[in-house]
């Protein structure tokens, strides 16, 4: 029991700790790809250190909302964290609290909170930049709810833990279209909720054209640190949803000592720089859509996914 | 169709058929004609995918001449008829001027699809082979979604395009239920078709050439916009 409360922290740990790191590799990569030298892969430790040593300036109009977002934002992926597969194939301790479903309601109350902050101060960019998050948001709702309605569906269980060994056991459960299909979805949830580039470029500084960014412009200190160590850690949290419960299981530690437990962080850190690269590809080869393309992209997504649900359906 | 799991060969022609679908959407969902063209090649690919493995499950030497074929016309002859025959501004053309918008019809199409599946299911109940349950319904949905290209289109060549995903979806089908189909018949196919690209590839120019587009939705003036 205690060992299971232990893991669990430590899986809270592990997320803190290298949501960053994962960031800086990502950035590292890109810039690579585009044959530039790019920043150290410790950059963003860096930037958070250096954050966390300024003074916050906060502006007068500012309310309480605009103090609480980023504390908000920064706890929601680490509540999540608690419900979800890092390291561990068995359920851990608080594994029961709540579903997939919650995780993504805890994650959405992070989002929601920082959209209030922007629009709090008044500052011209930020209500734009909080209300086209929240058109991303909504367009990317159904496919949400239709992912997760047959994820869950499929295993019997909204659970991710146990949502995860369905798709491996048999082996050829993994070549199941409805799977493949979820995962393209998934994938492209992932770009448009992250703020990655067909949607939104996340390395842009150009605020008429952000869209995720633009929300934190007005923090400074402590509030921006936060608010980026958090947008890494959703990253980190979102990815590991995916690569955990969705494409890859394998390599999670399966018995509970120590030992284990701690071999599958460098595992776990493997499959997220494979992701990663992936990522990187993608970002590399597109280009950045305009606003009212996102519709579009989002749109296939849903078409996507349900067509991931109809051939689940009919295979019964 | 107890246990969707018996195999791994079905499993993979079950993915070839999902990925040959969505190959489908983008052909009906593309701005780009020659984004179009690639994945009317993809998905001619998968169908010939598609097509080896069932063979293979079976046992069915047709099938494997079937996949010979679609690779032969369908991922050279016709790109490359197609290629010759249309001028190249047509393939640079980004936005293709449409019916109903991007994210409209890919609600229909969607909608399109679920028919699909509701129509086949009672087909599906009496057939015996296990993969006329998945090449069935998802080749009546590329079917559909081949003439719904066709309806929402107002290029001559994603028009084309179209007609040619509708073919391939009657194939995604007939390879399923009739594995032991003579080869005559697809061959028969074979050389119809691409004189089908040829016919409307030369027309297609002759139309760039006289009016400057392509667009032939609008030389039926039914609809002003």
């Amino acid at each position: 029991m205690i060992l299971r409360i232990l893991y669990n922290l430590l899986q809270v740990v592990v997320v803190v700790a290298f949501a960053p790191l994962v960031e800086g590799v990502a950035s590292r990569l890109k810039e690579n790809l585009q044959s530039k030298r790019g920043p150290s892969i410790f950059q963003p430790y860096r930037d958070l250190w250096k954050l966390l040593h300024k003074d916050e300036i906060v502006a007068q109009e500012a309310s309480w909302i605009f103090r609480a977002a980023p504390y908000v934002a920064f706890s929601a992926p680490i509540f999540v964290t608690l419900l979800i597969p890092v390291l561990t194939r068995y359920p851990l301790f608080f594994a029961f609290m709540g579903d997939m479903l919650g995780g993504g309601f805890v994650l959405a109350l992070g989002g929601f909170f920082a959209t209030l902050a922007a629009v709090d101060t008044a500052n011209p960019y930020g209500p734009m930049g909080a209300s086209r998050t929240r058109m991303v948001g909504f367009l990317a709702e159904p496919v949400f709810i239709i992912v997760f309605l047959t994820v869950s569906f499929v295993a019997g269980s909204t659970i991710p833990y146990i949502v995860q060994t369905r798709w491996v056991t048999p082996l050829a459960n993994f070549f199941e279209p409805s799977h493949i299909l979820l995962l393209i979805a998934f994938l492209m949830l992932i770009l448009a909720e992250d703020g990655r580039i067909p949607v939104d470029s996340p390395s842009g500084s150009f605020e008429l054209a952000m869209i995720d960014r633009s929300k934190s412009l007005e923090y400074s200190g402590r509030g921006a640190a936060l608010m980026k160590w958090a947008s890494a850690m959703k990253f980190f949290v979102l990815a590991s949803i995916f690569l955990n419960v969705l494409v890859v299981p394998w390599g999670l530690a399966k018995g509970t000592d120590f030992g284990a437990v701690l071999l599958a962080i460098p595992a776990l850190l493997l499959k997220m720089l494979g992701f990663v690269l992936v990522l990187v590809a993608i970002e590399s080869s597109l280009a950045k859509l305009r606003l009212f393309r996102i519709t579009e992209f989002l749109g296939a997504a849903f078409v996507i996914s349900v067509l991931a649900m109809i051939t689940r359906l009919a295979a019964i | 169709m107890t246990d969707p799991s018996f195999s791994i060969v079905f499993a993979l022609d079950a993915l070839a058929g999902a990925l040959f679908l969505l190959a489908a959407l983008g052909v009906v969902a593309t701005r780009q004609v020659l984004a179009s063209l690639q994945l009317f090649i993809a998905q001619s690919i998968l169908l010939a995918v598609s097509a080896l493995l069932i063979g293979f499950a079976i046992g069915s030497p047709h099938l494997f001449a079937v996949a010979g074929i679609t690779i032969a016309t369908k991922t050279l002859l016709i790109p490359w008829l197609l290629r010759r025959t249309v001028p190249s501004e047509v393939y640079r053309a980004r936005e293709i001027e449409r019916v109903l918008n991007i994210p409209t019809s890919l609600l229909v199409a969607a909608l399109l699809i679920v028919l699909a599946y509701g129509l086949a299911e009672p087909m599906v109940r009496v057939a015996a082979a296990s993969f006329v349950g998945v090449n069935l319904p998802l080749g009546l949905a590329a079917m559909f979604l081949g003439i719904f290209t066709i309806v929402v289109r107002r290029e001559a060549v994603p028009q084309l395009l179209g007609l040619l995903a509708l073919e391939n979806g009657v194939f995604f089908a007939a390879v399923a239920i009739v594995p032991r189909l003579p080869v005559i018949a697809e061959l028969a196919a074979a050389v119809d078709v691409p004189v089908v690209a040829l016919v409307v590839g030369l027309l297609a120019r002759r139309i760039h050439a006289r009016v400057g587009t392509t667009a032939v939705g609008r030389l039926a003036a039914l609809r002003e916009s």
